[in-house]
């Protein structure tokens, strides 16, 4: 599935990740966790293309597929999903409206017919449901208003609906009460499936407790430093980074 | 010192230039030497933006003055006034319109030229008490065109007035609404957009006095430059001496679409009277690219993504516009523009 091979990347010249490799096969869900300013940020924007995220050396592909050669919107077309740890406010598109946009254009890039308005609004309305979105709330303005847990809630939404092959969560537990959290968690615990990979980045925990990963891995200094099982995570909360940082 | 005495006196002597602070974004004087030939009477035989609507329409082609638009007291009407110039003469147009007590009229103004005309267009306006009128102004100039359109309105207490300029520029264009407004929980909103392409201008001017207590005016002005075009926005809103509980908001949001382009802003505040809520915001900026990577990450082509997030900036003026049809007449305008 996902494949990242020594990648180095720099922001305004200045090496973030220095050689990150990393494997997700299908069916898998992977952590990231690792300190503040261990590069976690700058991975996820690295693989979905973000514009100033300069790949110096080293591969990513999707399922043999080079994901560096292709725009942000080809990768996403190719079911790559980033759950933003800040979610952007788009003025004056209703959710609805970005997320139609959204599927249709993917759809039209892999050579599918475009969803129908009606069939388009049963999915929403039953995806809504599901995370406990209030529908009429999809009638606003996307994120415009929105409280942090509604953000969140509204990128599991899209991503309920878009149904991406590849998911990365950016410090999605961030601003959630525990409440949010459970719901947000049962969201994205729906999608998992055989053909389907995660990668969880997160500095706390927390998250972990309720979205279980099949492996953790440590990232400090732009590189993984350490990876193992689940008791990873719980060994990382009760001990700290100091000694990963140390070792980076 | 107007374009159109000017026109008149056939005296380019009279043209408003760059001495007049008013006019210095908009220099008629630099720009013409020699005023066209008068323009000849023409018939028009292409249709209307707003055609279609139901609208009572009056034309004037090539100057002169309109049949006075009178809506009684009491009634309610739909007019569409479409001001035509065909050719490359110049010209001077007029129109009078007065709307009764308690009367109600939606005005669908349009501005057709086809070719490298210099002309005016005066209007006056008069509200009664109580009276409520909705202008929308659709300004579509050929890019050779000079277009001026000056706009004096009178409010009386209790009125209501509601504006929606909309312009695409021409070689100059400038849009001017003047308005007087009395207070007495008289209300006013002038709203524009401008959509300029190429090296095409557009002047949007607005000057409210208010002249008593308890007026409210709220104006929302945005416009997407691109090219090497050119858009200009003067707002000024006066609160005299006495004046006191007005509540005034003015807002100018431009995006630049390209290094060539220019926007020119003067919001100006002018206030004489001690008790009054007024607050002006102006931005000049490009399309917001955090904003424009969100949208590419959730699968949108980088185009698709640039006019969604931009017929969206536009959308919040659009979506002011209460007249339904003018309102989806204006949206796929604004599409086509910004989609070409």
């Amino acid at each position: 599935m996902l494949k990242v091979t020594d990648l180095h990347a720099a922001v305004d010249g200045k090496e973030i990740l220095k050689g990150l490799s990393l494997d997700v096969p299908a069916g898998e869900v992977h952590a990231i966790m690792g300190p503040n300013g261990a590069g976690k940020s700058t991975l996820s924007y690295v693989l979905t293309g973000r514009e100033g995220y300069e790949v110096t050396a080293g591969s990513a592909s999707l399922d043999g597929e080079d994901l560096l050669a292709l725009a942000p919107d080809e990768r996403a077309a190719r079911g790559v999903f980033l759950s933003f740890q800040y979610p952007l406010e788009i003025p004056g598109v209703p959710a609805l409206t970005f997320i139609r946009t959204a599927l249709n254009a993917q759809r039209r890039a892999r050579g599918e017919d475009e969803i129908a308005a009606p069939a388009f609004l049963k999915l929403a309305r039953e995806k809504a449901a599901a995370l406990r979105i209030d529908f009429d709330m999809l009638k606003r303005s996307l994120n415009v208003g929105f409280s942090g847990g509604e953000k969140k809630r509204m990128e599991i939404l899209q991503m309920a609906i878009l149904s991406p092959r590849f998911l990365i969560l950016d410090e999605t537990d961030s601003g959630l009460d525990i409440d949010a959290l459970r719901i947000v968690s049962d969201g994205v615990n729906a999608l998992r499936a055989p053909e389907r990979g995660m990668l969880v980045i997160t500095h706390y925990q927390r998250l972990l407790d309720y979205i279980k990963p099949d492996r953790v891995h440590v990232l400090a200094g732009g590189r993984i430093v350490a990876s193992g099982g689940p008791e990873l995570a719980r060994e990382l909360e009760a001990s700290g980074y100091e000694r990963y940082e140390a070792a980076a | 010192m107007s374009l159109a005495s000017a026109i008149c006196d056939r005296d380019v002597g009279e043209l408003p230039g760059k001495r007049d602070e008013d006019w210095r974004w908009t220099d008629l004087r630099g720009l013409i030497r020699a005023l066209p030939e008068p323009s000849k009477p023409a018939e028009v035989a292409t249709a209307g933006p707003f055609d279609g609507l139901g609208a009572e329409v009056r034309v004037v082609v090539n100057g002169g003055k309109a049949q006075p638009v009178v809506v009684a007291p009491g009634q309610s009407a739909v007019v569409a006034l479409r001001f035509v110039s065909r050719g490359s003469g110049s010209h001077a147009a007029a129109a009078e319109v007065s709307v009764g007590a308690d009367a109600r009229l939606q005005l669908l103004e349009s501005y057709e030229s086809d070719g490298g005309s210099v002309s005016q267009a005066s209007l006056t306006l008069t509200l009664a008490q109580g009276a409520v009128v909705e202008r929308i102004v659709l300004a579509q100039d050929s890019a050779d065109a000079v277009s001026v359109s000056q706009a004096e309105v009178t409010l009386s207490t209790t009125a209501s007035f509601q504006q929606t300029i909309l312009a695409s520029g021409a070689r100059r264009q400038r849009l001017e609404t003047r308005v007087l407004h009395p207070g007495g929980g008289a209300e006013v909103r002038l709203d524009g957009v401008y959509l300029l392409a190429d090296k095409r201008h557009s002047d949007q001017t607005t000057v409210v006095t208010h002249a008593g207590t308890d007026g409210v005016t709220a104006q929302l002005t945005k416009g997407v430059v691109r090219d090497h075009a050119r858009g200009v926005f003067q707002g000024r809103i006066v609160v005299e001496e006495g004046a006191d509980r007005t509540d005034a908001r003015m807002g100018h949001h431009a995006l630049i679409l390209s290094d060539r382009a220019e926007v020119d802003a003067k919001p100006e505040l002018e206030i004489y009277a001690d008790d009054v809520a007024c607050a002006h915001g102006n931005t000049v900026g490009a399309l917001d690219e955090d904003a424009l990577f969100y949208a590419r990450q959730r699968g949108i082509p980088e185009a698709e993504a640039r006019a969604l997030l931009t017929e969206a900036f536009i959308g919040e003026v659009v979506d002011r516009i209460g007249h339904d049809g003018a309102r989806e007449v204006v949206r796929a305008w604004v599409a086509d523009r910004l989609r070409a």
